[in-house]
């Protein structure tokens, strides 16, 4: 009866002779995990913060500059255009302006003239178009914004005032009671009523501002001035500005330094802090997974002496451990990033009101920055002690 | 015997106590750095935010309206009010003086340009380059060469004293003028003493030294409007407020907070009839942006501290947990829980103090080093950040080591001597 058995040995024998030794190996990393959960996890979880962290502070290094940038356009514009040698802009620049750009930026037309008002008083009235200054100029503290008249009322208009914008110095000046009152710019009347008031501590309290239809219907003046809020990178404004001065060959293409330089100096300061503060905290994150691997590893070697005893070469030893570590890594990085990713945008939508997109151009270096530390981390204890006798280990001194 | 115990553990394991002091000191000196860049970063921000211009502006208070575009004024030049040129001084005077980095007054007169036989009107902006001042005894510089930074000259700035003139970079390729030469105006012949690049409207303007801008406009001691640039605190609610309806208490807080609207309040106050307010385009955007990078080094640096803590438990555990044999021994020897958890945290406390201590110092050089090479100047930890660092250092360490203290305690010894587990 042992004729059989041993037939059934022989092909179990045969079968495991045939089965790719990666099964072993494999069933090895799966059970050494799963008998050692507690410390397995912990070493996952070590691995999975510092990943997070790590993914966390990338993303948010790379698109900080974005999302300051944004915050930065709130100044308003870095890029007037102004007629060459104080000429109006030709029609249909306003148009061009606007393709130049493609959406990437706000441009605001201003026509400004000095009418006198009812006593001969001169006072700056400037035409402008409402809806694009609303979002130019987001600093304006204005108490309600002029709507425009339809056509079809426009005879009112004329009758009742156009309605305009009127600084508040100026208000004070022209129209203390908030009445309509007449202004005349070349001997040409032209009743307007205050619909707001607008303040913002600079020229523009001086001054009276209405719908750019009415200012070009009543002084025939086109404008003089566009101002732009190009968004991006300090790159990208300058190729919106070299676009916009082929675009529009009649005007000359000033950058506003004043908004450029500071917002540069404010933006570089701010990303040199953050780079700091990410390679202080990945440090941190792979010398805690440092540690707790080296514990793990070390903590191993019973398996560690027990292969060996059983005759395992060193390079097998090795490419054990290395592997082990290897896919500590690798899962503590996937796992980490996913986390990471939902860290970076929490803190972007906690501190600018906009998640930060996730960038997966960051996942092959942390991964490959993981990897390289569990590896590290699997290397010292192992060398540490292939020196020792696996009898010594399996006695437990 | 406790005492000799917490010793010869610290005398014979040097190596391992060493590796979990480094932890300890690692984690103390990163959280110490972001600690102290976190508090300062406003101020670092502030200061670069400030190189945007001035934020606040002082105006007469009975002016006529101004009559000005683009920077070409319109108004008749002795037309409207004055501020005096003598109160200046008094600006940092007020409360908030410390957060005034600098003002420049600002005097515009139209005056006859004589080029080539024809006569044109040009603006010459009278103003402060770095004019030396000073407050009771009080000493400062200020003057647009603080206020306005992004303004370029090329070749010298002119003295404060001197008859020298800026000439602005369209005006000057207009008459063809270059640094060195003279230039005609209001029957004076002045010398170019650079030529000044701002992009703004003083580009096409002429920029001389204050009192040659009274002495040609004949109105000595005068001043059109002042530019101050002050640290201001981010506007909250309590800002918007008029301060003529708040009461006793909260009239005072206001008072003493640096907003934009209660130093322009003192700025009023310190000069006679004059108004303040602020320039909204940079006093509101500051602030926000100021907020976003708080807000931002702010929840970085609780990840930092959150890292940290990882860091120096995750070695403490391990420290202990490869200690299980000598708590076996211990057991076996009749030692009860608490006396045995009683030495290891003892030698947390030593470890956490000892590592707390160091990674304090290291913390400060590194504070030291990154306020030095991301914003040339120093940041201050303030000492009584030592205490609080060790105590969070003791803290974290017990914490992470807790856990193991009690699983290596509980223990069997005969397990853990045998070395299975």
């Amino acid at each position: 009866m042992t004729v059989p058995r041993s037939d059934s040995a022989r092909e179990l024998a045969a079968k495991r002779a045939q089965r790719a030794p990666t099964s072993m190996f494999l069933r090895m990393l799966v059970r050494a995990a799963i008998l050692r959960r507690g410390r397995a996890a912990s070493a996952l979880f070590a691995m999975v913060v510092a990943a997070a962290v790590a993914t966390a502070m990338l993303n948010l290094y790379v698109d900080v500059q974005a999302k300051l940038q944004r915050e930065f356009r709130n100044y308003g514009a870095n890029i007037v255009l102004v007629g060459k040698d104080g000429t109006s802009l030709p029609a249909g620049t306003l148009e061009r302006v606007d393709s130049a750009l493609a959406g990437r930026g706000v441009a605001a037309p201003f026509g400004m003239i000095v009418a006198s008002t009812g006593d001969g008083q001169p006072i700056v009235v400037a035409g402008t178009d409402f809806d694009r200054v609303r979002q130019l100029d987001r600093w304006w503290s204005v108490s309600s914004w002029p709507t425009e008249v339809p056509s079809s009322r426009a005879e009112d208009a004329r009758e009742m005032g156009h309605p305009v914008l009127v600084g508040v110095r100026a208000l004070a000046a022209v129209a203390p009671r908030n009445q309509t009152f007449d202004l005349s710019f070349h001997g040409r009347p032209l009743r307007v009523a205050p619909a707001g008031t607008v303040q913002t501590g600079a020229a523009e309290d001086s001054r009276i501002y209405i719908s750019l239809a009415d200012f070009v219907a009543w002084t025939g003046v086109q404008p003089s001035t566009i101002e732009v809020a190009a968004s991006g990178s300090p790159e990208e404004v300058s190729a919106v500005m070299n676009r916009l001065a082929q675009a529009v060959p009649a005007a000359e293409v000033r950058p506003v330094r004043q908004i450029m330089e500071g917002e540069a100096r404010v933006l570089g300061k701010t990303r040199s802090t953050l780079l700091a503060a990410a390679v202080l905290i990945i440090l941190t994150s792979a010398l805690c997974v440092l540690s707790t691997l080296m514990g793990w590893v070390f903590d191993r070697r019973r398996d560690f002496a027990i292969m060996k005893a059983l005759g395992a070469s060193g390079r097998l030893l090795n490419g054990f451990f290395a592997a082990e570590a290897a896919a500590l890594g690798a899962a503590g990085a996937l796992l980490g990033f996913l986390v990471g990713i939902g860290l970076a945008a929490w803190i972007g939508r906690a501190n600018f009101h906009a998640p930060v997109a996730p960038r997966f151009s960051v996942l092959p270096v942390v991964l490959a920055g993981s990897i390289i530390v569990t590896l590290l981390a699997a290397i010292v204890p192992i060398s540490l002690l292939r020196r020792v006798q696996p009898a010594v280990i399996l006695r437990g001194e | 015997m406790f005492a000799r115990l917490v010793y010869e553990s610290f005398r014979r394991q040097k190596r391992r106590k060493l590796l979990a002091g480094a932890a300890i000191t690692l984690g103390v000196t990163v959280a110490t750095a972001m600690i102290a860049v976190a508090t300062d970063i406003g101020d670092k921000i502030n200061r670069e935010l400030r190189t945007i211009g001035a934020n606040l502006i002082v105006t007469p208070q009975e002016d006529t309206l101004d009559v000005e575009i683009g920077g070409v004024n319109l108004k008749p030049p002795s037309d409207g009010a004055f501020l005096n040129e003598a109160d200046l001084p008094k600006i940092k005077g007020t409360f908030w003086h410390n957060n005034i980095t600098g003002f420049a007054p600002m005097l515009p007169v139209t005056v006859a340009l004589d080029h080539d036989g024809a006569r044109q009107g040009v603006t010459l902006l009278g103003t402060y380059f770095a004019k030396q001042l000073a407050f009771g005894k009080d000493e400062f510089t200020t003057g647009v060469r603080t206020t306005d930074p992004w303004w370029r000259v090329s070749g010298a700035w002119p003295g404060d004293n001197s008859r020298d003139v800026l000439l602005g970079e369209r005006l000057a390729a207009r008459l063809g003028k270059k640094t060195g030469d003279e230039v005609t105006l209001a029957g004076r012949s002045l010398r170019v003493s650079g030529i000044l690049s701002t992009g703004g409207p003083e580009d096409d303007e002429i920029v001389a030294p204050l009192a040659l801008a009274q002495e040609i406009l004949g109105k000595p001691g005068a001043v059109r409007r002042v530019y101050v640039s002050a640290l201001t605190k981010p506007e909250d609610a309590l800002a918007r407020r008029d301060p003529k309806t708040l009461s006793g208490p909260i009239y005072d807080r206001w008072y003493c907070s640096p907003y934009p609207q209660s130093i322009a309040y003192q700025l009023a106050e310190a000069i006679p009839h004059s108004h303040a307010e602020q320039i909204r385009q940079v006093a509101q955007n500051e602030g926000a942006v100021l907020t976003r990078i708080e807000g931002l080094i702010f929840l970085i640096t609780l990840a930092a501290l959150f890292a940290s803590a990882l860091a120096v438990s995750a070695a403490m555990a391990t420290a202990i947990f490869e200690r299980r044999a000598e708590v076996g021994l211990m057991k076996a020897l009749g030692a009860g829980k608490v006396a045995i958890a009683a030495i290891f945290f003892a030698e947390a406390t030593l470890l956490a103090l000892l590592g707390g201590v160091v990674g304090f110092g290291a913390g400060t050089v590194l504070a030291h080093q990154i306020g030095h090479s991301i914003f040339n100047s120093q940041i201050s930890i303030p000492p009584v950040l030592l205490p609080v660092i060790l105590a969070i250092a003791v803290v974290v360490t017990f914490a992470g080591s807790a856990a193991a203290i009690r699983r290596a305690v509980e223990l069997d010894p005969v397990f853990a001597l045998r070395g299975e587990l």
